[in-house]
């Protein structure tokens, strides 16, 4: 009996919680249906209602170019993520395959620069592609971000998990190291590189503070700038209901993909990801 | 010529990662304590008078500044013990039901993947009151008979209270999995012996649960100040660019205002505050590991 009611009370506790991370993206999809008018007639905001409407999602893609921010971010985030992960599959099998002089202190060195907070080198990075002139171009906004010595350190540790026998084989065999190393070990670590690259999807899709400083011309924002841009001066600042059709369209890509793949993300996650 | 091939051969895997790293972590390491230091630098000329402490000077006197860390200070010493106790309270929560729990895991997980600017926005509508809407979250106030507030743009403590708020609900969805792993990385003997001997459900908690997941708490609790000393785009999400005029600029605000926007053009003042706040950091990080290395040699 006692058990039961102790039983009770989490299952309460955890709905409470549930309710509270729920309720905002309830509220944004609710907000968004509602028309200008019925919105603005609220006094009182009503917790549903009656006469759903589209109309926001097509002034949100007319008004603002919201189109033109998704294809930005959907560019950013391919080129980004395709470019990291060459650089990190290569540099994870020196790593862990290839002997070379000077590899542990190279790797402890790589290592060392975890540590190092992005707010610190943003600043040079920001004066370095100023003056490059590579302000309001997709390479300023791709060339910083598609290092991560996290994904390089994750790989490699992944890649020595692959028993070296198979390498000498492949050597006999007279298999070029590049074949050996795209037939064979990216395809064994398949589950790793899939996290890598769905972690950095995320990242790229909600990156916020590069793409503020090195952009400046609306045809460049990707959406977090593009939102931003839309609550400072968008719709005028009280359409609210065409505001939360953007946020939502916004969100709404990586909620499903994060539904697809939520046990990977978790996974990858809990190995050590950390947040932005 | 093929011995020296396979020398190089390495190194030319090694090749693009080194070029990156480089270009965009290590120069700028140096680069920005060189800045720093250069008084009256000029972004037009790229001239500057000379070497010395003026750029810290100008900062720790600026009021934005002062304003900024006192924010960031406020903001990291509510939100770093809440999120980790409530994580742990609804880690064990989730630890001890069967029946859901992947569903009730996956939900609070959700805020992780979502864009902080977007969620932000909506956060900002539910507390924001204005002439021809009360509001959500003052509606609710309204229940219980309290005085309306307009959390955004009204006194300090409710745009703080907001901030506090919305800062939990971001960073609780990663804590929350660290926990539930590390409670789930416990092994049952324990619990199971503990029962035999008939200990209590909160002794078997304190004697057991708790030692064993400390680590991972400390873990929390060191990146959790970490990461709230570096506060700035769920700021940016609820007040806008222009925190300054909110009154809710933090440390990492100050920097990119310094550097960038309105008041910007200034890479060394933005460099010496950046430098302040890595060594803000760097201590309290010293202290945290001294503390948790000291409380795991008592347990021991």
């Amino acid at each position: 009996m006692k058990d039961r009611i102790f039983k009770t009370v989490i299952y309460i506790f955890l709905s409470v919680w549930a309710v509270i991370v729920l309720f905002p993206f309830y509220w944004m999809l609710l907000t968004s249906v509602k028309s200008y008018s019925t919105y603005n007639a609220e006094y009182i905001p009503k917790f549903f209602t009656l006469s759903p409407t589209l109309e926001n999602y097509s002034s949100a893609f007319t008004t603002v170019p919201l189109g033109g921010y998704f294809l930005n971010t959907i560019i950013f985030t391919l080129v980004t993520t395709g470019v990291m992960l060459i650089v990190t599959v290569l540099s994870a099998f020196a790593f862990s395959r290839l002997e070379f002089k000077g590899k542990n202190l190279v790797f402890t060195l790589f290592l060392a620069l975890m540590m190092i907070p992005n707010e610190l080198v943003i600043i040079t990075n920001f004066v370095t592609i100023t003056n490059m002139g590579l302000r309001n171009t997709f390479t300023g906004l791709i060339l910083p971000s598609v290092t991560s010595v996290f994904y390089i350190y994750l790989l490699k540790e992944n890649f020595e998990q692959i028993p070296n026998e198979l390498y000498k084989a492949a050597k006999v065999d007279g298999t070029s190291d590049m074949k050996y190393l795209l037939k064979v070990m990216v395809p064994i670590c398949q589950p790793t590189v899939v996290t890598i690259v769905i972690l950095k999807v995320i990242e790229c899709w909600n990156s916020y503070v590069w793409p503020r400083l090195i952009t400046d011309k609306q045809a460049y924002f990707l959406v977090s700038n593009g939102i931003q841009e839309i609550r400072e001066n968008g719709f005028g600042r009280d359409n609210i209901p065409a505001m939360m059709a953007a946020v939502v369209s916004i969100s709404t890509p990586l909620i499903i993909l994060f539904l697809i793949f939520h046990k990977k993300i978790m996974a990858g996650v809990s190995r050590g990801g950390t947040k932005g | 010529m093929n011995r020296v091939f396979g020398k190089v051969k390495p190194w030319l895997y090694l090749l693009p990662a080194l070029v990156f790293l480089c270009a965009f972590m290590v120069y700028p390491l140096f680069d920005v304590c060189i800045y720093s230091f250069e008084e009256k630098y000029n972004f037009v000329t790229q001239l500057s008078d000379g070497f010395g402490w003026y750029n810290f000077k100008y900062v720790l006197r600026d009021q934005l500044f002062i304003q900024a860390v006192k924010n960031t200070f406020i903001l990291v010493i509510i939100t770093v013990p809440v999120s980790t106790g409530l994580a742990l309270l609804l880690s064990l929560g989730l630890h001890s039901i069967k029946k859901f729990k992947d569903l009730f895991q996956t939900i609070f997980f959700l805020p992780y993947v979502t864009n902080t600017l977007a969620v932000g926005l909506v956060f900002m509508i539910m507390f924001k009151k204005t002439p021809y809407s009360e509001g959500l979250v003052n509606m609710m106030l309204g229940w219980f008979h309290m005085t309306p507030v307009d959390f955004i743009d009204g006194p300090y403590w409710a745009k703080m209270l907001v901030m506090c708020l919305y800062t939990i609900w971001v960073v609780l969805p990663f804590k929350i999995l660290i926990l539930t792993s590390a409670l789930a990385g416990v092994d049952e003997t324990y619990y199971k012996v503990a029962r035999v001997d008939g200990t209590s459900k909160f002794r078997q908690f304190y004697a057991i649960t708790l030692p064993m997941i400390s680590p991972m708490i400390f873990y929390l609790v060191i990146t959790g100040f970490i990461g709230a000393f570096k506060a700035y785009s769920d700021e940016v999400a609820i007040f806008g660019t222009d925190l300054n005029a909110a009154g809710m600029n933090t440390i990492v605000g100050y920097v990119y205002d310094m550097l960038y926007g309105d008041a910007g053009g200034y890479p060394s003042y933005a460099s010496a505050a950046a430098l302040i706040l890595f060594a803000i950091v760097f201590t309290i990080t010293v202290i945290n590991l001294l503390i948790s290395s000291r409380t795991s040699a008592k347990t021991r």
